[in-house]
């Protein structure tokens, strides 16, 4: 019975997603309050409809319904209850629903913290919203029905995968959904703008907080997964350039876009058309990863079932929203290049040469990501092409912005301020040029190592002789306005990011070992002394353990547990063992032993000084932090709509103009 | 017109995502063509599950062909597999070398006592060696070999009723013609 509610809850959600996404817009057009008004309380009937059928997913999942297809490929009388929450999220169908359910909640949020907005351009927004859930509600139902019956019921299901059985698995999809889904309600807002002709540009400073808040949870979301397959695929490896991963990582690119141009829209009227069309892009991207994980139409190491049915839904749905919109915008972009004109020496020139190389290296990725596609249509075989494209033009796309980061907060609207930015530049530089020259001699001249170094230093430095001289010359209280800390947190991040890429890359050691218990192995100055291995079991896993003591000039530092688990379908899985710090990482990976008959010989084990590794995640909270600081200002609080439209410009923006 | 650019940018997408699942429609992507194909079978000797003193090589296996069916009993989709074996296996027309996979001989064999053995000889590979030598994936997987030793169809994962019949028995067929 617990299935067929859900089900039915599902088909109810739809139709009221289909009441929200046509009366509201209907109503807007004609003028019309009646209709207007069905947005909100349809939009939060859905989500009490959308959360019943989540619950009631998650309730067949804790209940070992295994009459339910879904429930019964993915989960089995072993796995403990977290990970059969988790594996609600863990396959197509249920990832699906998530989706949905997120979008609802965005939804809601938006419904309930828009109550000082125009009443028309609400409509509108929670209209486009509202279609958004149409689309993706029907595929559910229509082609990937979490709910389907299983018959005869299996007395045991099979397993959730096990490289998806860890607690960084379970945060990485919820959280990247938020982001992915979060740009929709940029997108809502760019739309309902195309809709309304709207001349003011008051509906930028609204669409802000969101879209910054959306980026956030998308760089929080990124680093659990990079997080994850660093801990859980036993490579080492932090970023693969896989399709999946880059679907995530274009996204995020052109938000990063997004969330400066919108500033320049905002605050000077200029690169109107552009933000708009940037907003279209962020969540077309997102819809496109969507597309390119379930269709099948690449191949990658996210094996997500693949069925063309699937693949042919979502390109409509794709052609539909993304086809739609950029038509609409073709048709309805603003005509003028508006906005207040300015100089070579600028912030907008800085933020246009950012938007300009953020936009191209999606756009690159993209096309590296379809690569192989093309390589198909025209005949030319399986290529595909590798980290080493990638690597190179990224990092080539991405040194004028590295380089321009640091002098973004001393620029100023319209025009610069040619003394102050010599001195900046002088300081700057110097304090990169003496650090660069410190890791040269640390590293023996690694390149590498010393360009991380000059990077990180030339944006943390450069950020914080910002955050100094706003000390100095600021009242206490109005130093750091909210949007303001955000932008110096991320760009400080992009230094610590920057420093942990490239050190790990430069200074990583590792090695494969063949040890006997009892041998010692060196590597980076640690001692690695394997201690044999144990049977261990867990829940719905048998290992094999290894026991390694890292020791440093003869002091035991460490005892890592490095596993090979089996677990009961058969599927093996490594368990890295990581012995993290500041500085540096200690990472072993259990291999196969020598001799299948005496396990309590030798063994391979792979091991890994990784420095610096933990700056990178460091560097993406920090970016994910500064999109959620600067989406709490308090200029970004609505007002009543009645106020005239004009905000008067922040403190900390009068003081320097 | 430059406003459309993007709109028309985004039309050569779709058409190429088009082309994507049509072509995924037309190729298996699990179909990775073996390179054994029409290849000779690679020298083996692996000990029969039911005497391990005695055991089977290609040599001894020449002159007729056969069909080799990698399965174990942990396998799930083997289990799916093994009802068609049942009942179209004889109908093939040559003998069935059953390849148990990575298994415990005793598994094994409390496995074919539950479910029918459908094999006119099984042997067993337990560590695996031999079967990377014939490219196995994993199970289920099924070889063809003629009556000169060479591989002359191979099927990744179970055999379906539709298979037998389309594929298999075409081959087989194929093969009976070549003789005279």
């Amino acid at each position: 019975m617990t299935p067929e509610l859900g089900q039915l809850a599902l088909i109810l959600a739809l139709l009221l997603a289909l009441a929200q996404g046509v009366l509201p817009l209907l109503g807007a057009w004609r003028g019309h309050r009646a209709l207007m008004a069905v947005a909100r309380p349809a939009a939060a009937g859905q989500a009490v409809f959308v959360a019943m059928a989540f619950a009631l997913l998650v309730w067949s999942f804790l209940s070992f319904d295994f009459s339910v297809q879904y429930v019964a490929d993915n989960s089995n009388l072993a796995l403990p209850w977290y990970y059969r929450i988790a594996a609600v999220w863990g396959a197509h169908e249920g990832s699906l629903l998530l989706w949905i359910f997120i979008l609802n909640l965005w939804t809601l949020a938006l419904a309930t913290l828009s109550r000082n907005l125009p009443e028309v351009f609400v409509a509108r927004v929670l209209g486009v919203l509202g279609l958004g859930a149409v689309g993706f509600l029907a595929f559910s139902i229509f082609t990937s029905n979490p709910f389907a019956r299983l018959l005869p019921m299996p007395a045991d299901g099979g397993d959730l995968n096990p490289v998806l059985q860890d607690p960084g698995m379970t945060f990485h999809p919820p959280v990247l959904y938020m982001g992915y889904v979060g740009f929709s309600v940029a997108f809502a807002f760019s739309i309902a703008a195309l809709l309304g002709g709207e001349l003011e540009q008051a509906w930028v400073r609204w669409a802000r907080p969101w879209t910054n808040v959306a980026w956030g949870f998308l760089s929080a979301g990124i680093v659990a997964g990079s997080w994850w397959a660093y801990a859980e695929l036993g490579w080492g490896g932090w970023w693969f350039w896989d399709p999946v991963e880059n679907a995530s990582f274009m996204p995020w690119l052109v938000g990063a876009a997004l969330i400066h141009a919108q500033a320049v829209t905002e605050k000077r009227g200029g690169l109107r058309a552009w933000t708009i069309l940037l907003s279209i892009f962020a969540f077309s991207l997102s819809l496109l990863g969507t597309f390119l994980v379930r269709s099948g139409v690449l191949t990658s190491v996210h094996a997500f079932a693949s069925d063309p049915r699937r693949g042919l839904f979502i390109l409509c749905f794709l052609a539909v929203v993304v086809g739609g919109s950029l038509l609409l915008y073709a048709l309805r972009a603003p005509k003028v290049a508006g906005g207040k004109p300015f100089g070579v020496v600028s912030r907008e020139t800085a933020i246009l040469v950012g938007n300009l190389m953020l936009t191209v290296a999606a756009a690159m990725v993209l096309l590296g990501t379809l690569f192989p596609l093309i390589g198909d249509a025209l005949n030319l075989g399986k290529i595909s092409v590798g980290p080493p494209y990638f690597g190179f033009l990224f990092t080539l796309l991405m040194i004028p912005v590295v380089v321009l980061l640091p002098f973004g907060p001393y620029l100023r609207w319209g025009k610069g301020d040619s003394p102050l930015l010599k001195q900046v530049l002088l300081r700057t530089g110097l304090a990169t040029v003496a650090c660069a020259i410190v890791a040269a001699f640390l590293t023996d001249g690694q390149a590498k190592a010393i360009a991380g170094t000059a990077a990180a230093v030339w944006c943390c430095i450069g950020t914080l002789l910002y955050v100094i001289k706003r000390w100095r010359e600021m009242p206490a209280g109005r130093r750091y306005p909210a949007e303001m800390a955000g932008m110096l947190l991320a760009h400080f991040g992009v230094g610590v990011f920057l420093a942990g890429v490239m050190l790990t890359n430069a200074l990583s050691v590792e090695r494969d070992v063949r040890v006997a218990p009892g041998q010692t192995e060196s590597i980076g100055g640690y001692d690695f002394r394997f201690d044999g291995v144990q049977q261990t079991q867990g829940p719905n896993w048998q290992g094999d353990q290894g026991v390694v003591t890292v020791l440093r000039n003869g002091r035991e530092i460490a005892v890592m547990h490095p596993q090979k688990r089996t677990y009961l379908r058969g599927q093996v899985q490594t368990e890295s063992a990581i012995d993290p710090g500041l500085f540096r990482d200690l990472y072993v990976a259990l291999g196969e032993p020598m001799d299948r008959n005496h396990p309590d010989g030798a063994w391979a084990l792979r091991l890994y000084d990784k420095p610096f590794v933990r700056w990178i995640w460091a560097g993406g909270l920090l970016m994910m932090l500064g999109g959620f600081f600067a989406a709490a200002d308090r200029r970004f609080r609505t007002r009543k709509a009645t106020e005239p439209a004009e905000m008067p410009a922040p403190a900390w923006q009068e003081s320097r103009a | 017109m430059s406003r459309l650019l993007p709109f028309l940018g985004f039309l050569l997408l779709v058409v190429l995502f088009g082309f994507g699942i049509w072509w995924n429609t037309q190729h298996d992507q699990r179909e990775v063509p073996s390179p054994l194909i029409n290849k000779p079978a690679p020298a083996f000797v692996l000990p029969r599950l039911d005497d391990p003193a005695q055991s089977v090589s290609r040599e001894a296996l020449l002159g007729k062909p056969y069909l080799i069916n990698v399965f174990a009993s942990w396998c799930v989709a083997c289990g799916e597999e093994h009802p068609v074996l049942m009942a179209d296996g004889k109908s093939i027309g040559v003998p069935i070398i059953g390849y148990n996979y990575k298994d415990a001989p005793d598994d094994a064999k409390a496995w074919l006592a539950q479910h029918g053995n459908p094999y006119d000889t099984v042997i067993v590979d337990q560590e695996g060696r031999t079967a990377i030598d014939f490219g196995v994936y994993g199970a289920p997987e099924s070889f063809l070999v003629d009556g000169k030793g060479i591989i002359r169809y191979k099927r990744i994962g179970p055999l379906t009723p539709e298979a037998i019949e389309k594929e298999l028995k075409p081959a087989i067929a194929a093969l009976a013609k070549e003789k005279p």
